[in-house]
């Protein structure tokens, strides 16, 4: 879809991730990022035309757990509102939607999780069908073993591919002081590790993470007003694969190439991209359906494999390719985020300095 | 419709659905699925709430607000909703209360429903600017009015725990109601 107002994110904010903010509440996690990424642009939510946030009751196991997170929005006078049982990335492809409807200028947009509460691999498997898949709770863990086994006997990747991936997407992460793990072994030491789903070892798998992300987006001048150089939205598209496991070819996801084709990647140099991978071998096919190039930095801030704030691991991918543009030390990037089992849904962003 | 079956533990069955129709197929046809799901949480209510639960411990009731603002929030989330801002200081409230809003039940479900009729409430604590709930007892339902002054009911003390169950029930106490006008916005 090709937009009609130029909108760019012009600020983004991130909680610090954990294996679990124990003491916090999900409103009180999360409020630091929200009013830091108003602060940063010295807005307040009256400068502010939407809120849209990504979050899910059956991670925090609390119904209705979004609106007790408005709170730390300031939602009185009542404020334009909405929320996606999605990840973060899907609330900000709402509110790129209503600002291209023309209904506002600027957008708050939000998502995070704490994991912790539950058993995130069984909390998952409610994603799934209810009739044919979700019965056998396959935990999603197991699941991603099954399309890594696929990829393996497909000579599609190989293990010391994998770790190789663990290892550059974790000492990446050292520069990032928001990720939960910094640092890997060298690839070959994670080898010798046992398998946790065979052939998936602990480094392929993301960590469980209590965090999340704010951001602000903005149309053309008002964009200008609150930052010297916008990360400009150029494309913006979302996809799904079957929901049906036994239907699809695990080794693909042609609904990330749908995307990426309608999202503009191939239109220009891309200097950056950050990739919702939540499993090593699953980079892969990203990678390969957006169809980068060697020459692509991947995932400088550590990637998923390093913070894994369910919900929000998505819209921080969007977050920091906007950083690296209005940094300057980019012009343009891929942002990829994905939501339900083995890439199953997903949406590609285009960014872009100027 | 005389073909709806009931799909409530509600008396009388006053929640009911349509029968299903299946198309034809050998044998006997599947209508219905048990399919068990249970999930554990440890849930952690957050710094705001654990004041506030540790308080109903020592049956005190505690609000609180952003320093310097006036309104004091009780059964509360950290921040305060109306600017966002952190909610830092913490101010103990009521424990008498005044009955904003009320509703006779007639039908009582689940384990700890008391005997019907009963009436559920609404009661504004005096210092706090929003209602907490609860029911109300040792008194006729029929008596129940909006602005009516109450006091908590607390389980014995070696009953107490962090628990909003702490409070059995809110009962009259022996003061004027106070006028409707004056719980405007808290109503």
């Amino acid at each position: 879809m090709a937009p009609q107002r130029n909108v760019a994110v012009v600020s983004v904010a991130q909680t610090p991730h954990r294996r679990a903010a124990a003491g916090l509440s999900e409103t009180e996690m999360i409020e630091p990022a929200i009013r830091q990424a108003l602060d940063q642009v010295g807005a307040t939510i009256d400068d502010i035309g939407f809120v849209c946030s990504g979050s899910s009751d059956y991670l925090a196991g609390q119904a209705f757990s979004f609106v007790m997170t408005l709170d730390a929005v300031g939602a009185w006078p009542p404020i334009s509102e909405s929320h996606v049982e999605m990840d973060g990335a899907w609330a900000l492809y709402e509110a790129w939607l209503k600002i291209q409807s023309g209904h506002c200028d600027t957008a708050l947009v939000f998502g995070y999780s704490k994991a912790s509460p539950g058993d995130l691999p069984r909390v998952l498997t409610r994603q799934l069908d209810p009739y044919y898949y979700g019965p056998l709770w396959p935990d999603s863990v197991a699941l991603a073993g099954l399309q890594a086994r696929a990829m393996l006997d497909a000579g599609a990747i190989t293990e010391a591919e994998m770790a190789q991936i663990a290892e550059r997407n974790r000492n990446a992460a050292k520069d990032n002081p928001n990720a939960q793990l910094q640092g890997s072994p060298s690839a070959d030491e994670l080898l010798t590790a046992p398998y946790v789903a065979d052939p998936l070892r602990r480094h392929d798998c993301a960590p469980i993470t209590d965090g999340g992300v704010a951001m602000i987006i903005a149309a053309d001048d008002a964009a200008r007003k609150f930052s010297s150089r916008p990360a400009w939205i150029r494309g913006i598209d979302h996809r799904v694969d079957s929901h049906n496991l036994g239907a699809r070819d695990l080794t693909r996801a042609p609904s990330i190439a749908i995307a990426a084709q309608h999202a503009g990647v191939a239109d220009g140099k891309v200097d950056v991209a950050e990739l919702h991978a939540p499993f090593t071998h699953q980079e892969k096919i990203v990678r390969t359906e957006l169809g980068l190039g060697d020459d692509v930095l991947v995932n400088p801030s550590g990637g998923t494999l390093s913070a894994n704030p369910v919900m929000g691991a998505g819209l921080i991918r969007i977050a920091e390719v906007a950083n690296r543009i209005s940094a300057g030390e980019a012009d343009r990037g891929v942002a990829h985020a994905t939501s339900g089992q083995l890439l199953q849904q997903n949406l590609v962003c285009v960014l872009e300095g100027e | 419709m005389s073909d709806d079956r009931t799909v409530s533990t509600f008396p009388e069955g006053v929640w009911t659905q349509p029968a299903v129709t299946v198309p034809a197929l050998e044998g006997e046809p599947v209508q219905r699925v048990t399919i068990p799901a249970s999930m554990r949480y440890d849930y952690s209510p957050g710094l705001t709430q654990t004041r506030f639960l540790r308080g109903l411990e020592q049956k005190k009731i505690y609000g609180e607000r952003t320093p310097g603002a006036e309104d004091v929030y009780v059964s509360h989330r950290g921040v305060d909703p109306v600017t966002g801002v952190p909610t830092t200081e913490v101010v103990e409230v009521g424990p008498n209360a005044t009955i904003t809003a009320f509703c006779v039940v007639h039908i009582g479900f689940g384990v700890n429903a008391p005997p019907t009729p009963f009436v559920s409430a609404l009661f504004l604590a005096d210092g706090a600017v929003v209602s907490l709930y609860g029911t109300v007892g040792e008194v006729e339902y029929d008596k129940v009015r909006i602005g009516m002054r109450v006091e908590p009911v607390w389980v014995d003390d070696d009953a107490l725990t962090t628990s909003m169950e702490n409070i059995k029930y809110w009962r009259p106490i022996d003061e004027p109601d106070v006028p409707a006008e004056q719980l405007k916005g808290h109503m």
